[in-house]
């Protein structure tokens, strides 16, 4: 039995505060994430506000079927997560490995298909990127891609972390490195991470594809 | 209570153990050698400065000099001083200690949270060595974006990196505070200083992304060309201004709300009464830190905003002295009768409450839009911000320093040679920073090293007095490092104060309390009539 429960570390008194704790944690690590994208939607918005036709104009030439691919993708794994937070919980290994390494498959699948989306980008010179030639109608156009390039290349970031996360407990269960349902908390914290990366691409889509 | 039985690295003297040590205790003092390294470094480039504005031509330093000069005494000392000064040596030290907890929620993520700030260190030093910045600790664009010839993008990593820093240390105080305060102590029996801390860990964890994102920005903009700041690229430059100061206003109560926490403390042991007011103490600075996140438009009242947003902000930033103000009464109302006692802790309190109040009456001034337009970016500015960030933070700093002294280390240290340096610091500081109001009334704008021969006399006056300041700063080295070697050993409550860390051995054994205590009472249940005598 003691088995099935989590490691007491210092300095708690108790499994249950331990698992308050660390939950408060993740949940305020997540909090300052959305307050860093915070700032970049800020500025999303002020551009926006300062250049609105420029901005639809942008927009419009932006591949929403491949982004509305990937918010599916996205929404798909984050599903796949929350079913493996269930079964850890409940102690079941098997499908908690198997859902997490999917979804981190799917992490997989919405970077190449970004990295897709970027390449076809750069062809049609949208990809402002330093020393290449681009045909712009007008500054504010040329700022879009800017500020498109940062957002989207952060969130990027942050999904291949989640990749490595999730690749790393599923590998971590499979293997019973991590016992469950002792381990459901830190599993727990990885899936949270996962959905954050989740809601702020929920939130990118909208504002940078739909914004016409 | 099943502890676990003391892991290996954090035993014994060796270098392995300090550094691999996650006892909030030890990391504490690895805190506090590094700041007061920093501390060192920005020192002796005010005294650069200081040096340069002796004559009005400016002659020891060049104008490229003079900007490199101050900006590396802005950076460190903000960044690497006051920032982490008090939350990260004393937050560290007290909140486990007086919350009735064995260590920090996450031991490890505080060891980690003092090597990322050594890293972003090592980075600030890297930027000095080779040649520094000269865009001020501000990064205003464009000059910073376009024109700086310094290493921005290098200062920006550093600020970017200790910045990780303080989120860590945000997170693990508010975890701790919530989770693990002893039983029996509730939100209204938390120590002030604790309050004061979980004020500060919100605008921590919430602020300081903000000024990664943007110096992640203004590093894009100046390795790529961005554009985001730039108005020939449709960007705009009062941005950057909104997001910066976004986060740095509240920086400033990330320096001052933890000082504020340390004078209640100080306060109350001084005069041997329960603080006056504890709950609007206490919420006040929760008030400070909500507030502080609407106030930052007052940095910008003549960069071109909107008339209308400059008088909401002009309105917001009075609101925040009725908080403040809420303090100082209160502090004063539990010195009334107080049976008083001329420690070294008490005179630096009240140095902090003089220069805390002519900092923030100044405040008020500034926050007045039409006094802002005519004293801006003079030295009436600078002089205010000194009067609040370093003359309160550092008052506090080394209160806490003076009071908390014996129990971090288990030494006494000669208390006449407290007193003096509290008195020489207050004197040199007053020397040193009133001159600069009446400077700034009279015209004398900021980061200029060349001016007008009719300032001259309150340049020297300033100089002279930021002397002694820096000979003061340097005064405990010698009296506390003597006790460090011949102080005579301190008892568990030399002051004779209340709160839970005073009931343990000084230094405090490994785990802090051989068994979790139970609170029964308020805090600062002093004996009101009864002589405490020590």
């Amino acid at each position: 039995m003691s088995q099935d429960l989590p490691r007491l570390k210092e300095p708690y008194s108790t499994r249950g505060q331990q698992r308050e704790a660390d939950m408060l944690g993740v949940y305020l690590f997540l909090a300052s994430e959305i307050m860093l994208f915070g700032g970049l939607f800020a500025v999303i918005f002020v551009a926006h506000y300062l250049h609105p036709e420029e901005f639809i104009a942008a927009s419009k030439k932006m591949h929403v079927a491949i982004g509305a691919a990937n918010t599916m993708i996205l929404l798909t794994s984050s599903a796949l997560v929350a079913i493996a937070v269930k079964a850890a919980r409940s102690g079941h290994a098997r499908p908690v490995s198997l859902c997490l390494a999917l979804s981190a498959l799917l992490g997989v699948a919405f970077l190449g298909l970004k990295a897709y989306e970027y390449w076809s980008e750069y062809q049609e010179g949208l990809l402002p990127l330093p020393g290449l030639h681009t045909d712009f109608a007008s500054p504010g156009e040329h700022l879009f891609m800017n500020i498109y390039l940062v957002a989207t290349s952060l969130h990027a970031l942050h999904l291949t972390i989640g990749i490595a996360v999730l690749g790393l407990f599923a590998w971590l269960v499979h293997s019973r490195r991590v016992k469950l349902p002792a381990g459901a908390t830190a599993t727990e914290t990885a899936a949270t991470y996962w959905h954050l990366v989740d809601i702020i691409w929920i939130f990118l889509f909208p504002v940078l594809y739909l914004a016409r | 209570m099943t502890a676990n039985p003391p892991s290996d690295p954090n035993a014994g003297h060796t270098i392995r153990s300090w550094l691999l040590t996650t006892d909030h205790k030890r990391i504490a003092v690895l805190y506090l050698v590094s700041v007061t390294f920093f501390f060192l470094i920005g020192g002796a480039a005010a005294g650069l400065v200081r040096a340069d504005l002796l004559t009005p031509e400016g002659d020891l330093l060049t104008n490229e000099g003079y900007n490199r000069a101050f900006t590396l005494h802005g950076v460190i000392m903000v960044w690497f001083f006051l920032i982490p000064s008090i939350p990260n040596v004393f937050g560290n030290f007290l909140i486990p200690l007086m919350i009735g907890a064995r260590d920090l929620a996450f031991p490890r993520l505080n060891l980690l949270s003092w090597y990322v700030y050594v890293l972003g260190g090592l980075f600030t030093l890297i930027v000095l060595l080779v040649g520094g910045v000269d865009t001020g600790w501000t990064f205003y664009t464009p000059l910073s974006s376009m024109f700086s010839n310094g290493h921005v993008v290098l200062v920006a990593a550093a600020v970017f990196i200790v910045g990780f820093s303080s989120i860590l240390t945000g997170l693990n105080f508010i975890v701790t505070i919530h989770k693990l305060r002893a039983p029996g102590m509730g939100w209204g029996r938390m120590p002030l200083f604790v309050w004061s801390h979980y004020a500060t860990s919100i605008i921590l964890v919430l602020a300081t992304p903000v000024l990664s994102i943007t110096l992640v920005l203004i590093a894009a903009e100046r390795l790529f060309g961005l554009g985001i700041f730039d108005p020939a690229s449709g960007g705009d430059p009062l941005l950057f201004q909104h997001l910066f100061w976004f986060y740095s206003h509240p920086a400033v109560y990330i320096m001052v709300l933890p000082a504020l926490g340390v004078i209640s403390e100080l306060v109350a042991a001084a005069a041997r009464k329960p603080v006056f007011g504890y709950s609007f103490v206490a919420g006040s600075s929760i008030a400070i830190a909500i507030i502080g996140f609407f106030v930052w438009g007052h940095h910008m009242f003549v960069s071109g905003q909107s008339m209308y947003a400059s008088a909401v902000f002009s309105f917001l930033s009075l609101a925040v002295a009725v908080p403040s103000g809420i303090k100082v009464y209160n502090w004063t109302a539990t010195l009334y009768k107080g049976n008083i006692l001329l420690d070294p802790p008490f005179l630096f309190a009240m140095s902090f409450i003089g220069l805390f109040v002519v900092g923030g009456l100044t405040g008020i001034a500034l926050a007045m839009l039409s006094i802002d337009v005519h004293v801006h970016d003079t030295y009436f500015v600078v002089a205010h911000f000194h009067y609040i960030m370093v003359g309160g933070t550092i008052s506090a700093y080394f209160g806490a320093l003076h009071f908390w002294w014996p129990k971090m280390f288990g030494r006494m240290y000669p208390l006449t040679w407290g007193r003096i340096t509290a008195a020489t610091i207050f004197f040199g500081f007053n020397l040193t920073f009133f001159p600069q109001f009446i400077l700034g009334f009279l015209g004398m704008p900021r980061r200029y090293h060349v001016y007008a021969p009719e300032f001259q006399t309150l340049h020297v006056l300033s100089s002279a007095g930021s002397t002694l300041l820096g000979f003061a700063y340097l005064l405990p080295f010698v009296y506390l490092g003597y006790s460090l070697v011949a102080g005579k050993r301190a008892s568990a409550n030399p002051w004779g104060a209340r709160g839970l860390e005073w009931t343990v051995p000084s230094p405090p054994p490994k785990h802090n309390f051989v068994e979790i205590p139970t609170v029964t009472g308020r805090p600062y249940d002093y004996p009101i009539d009864k002589e405490d005598s020590r």
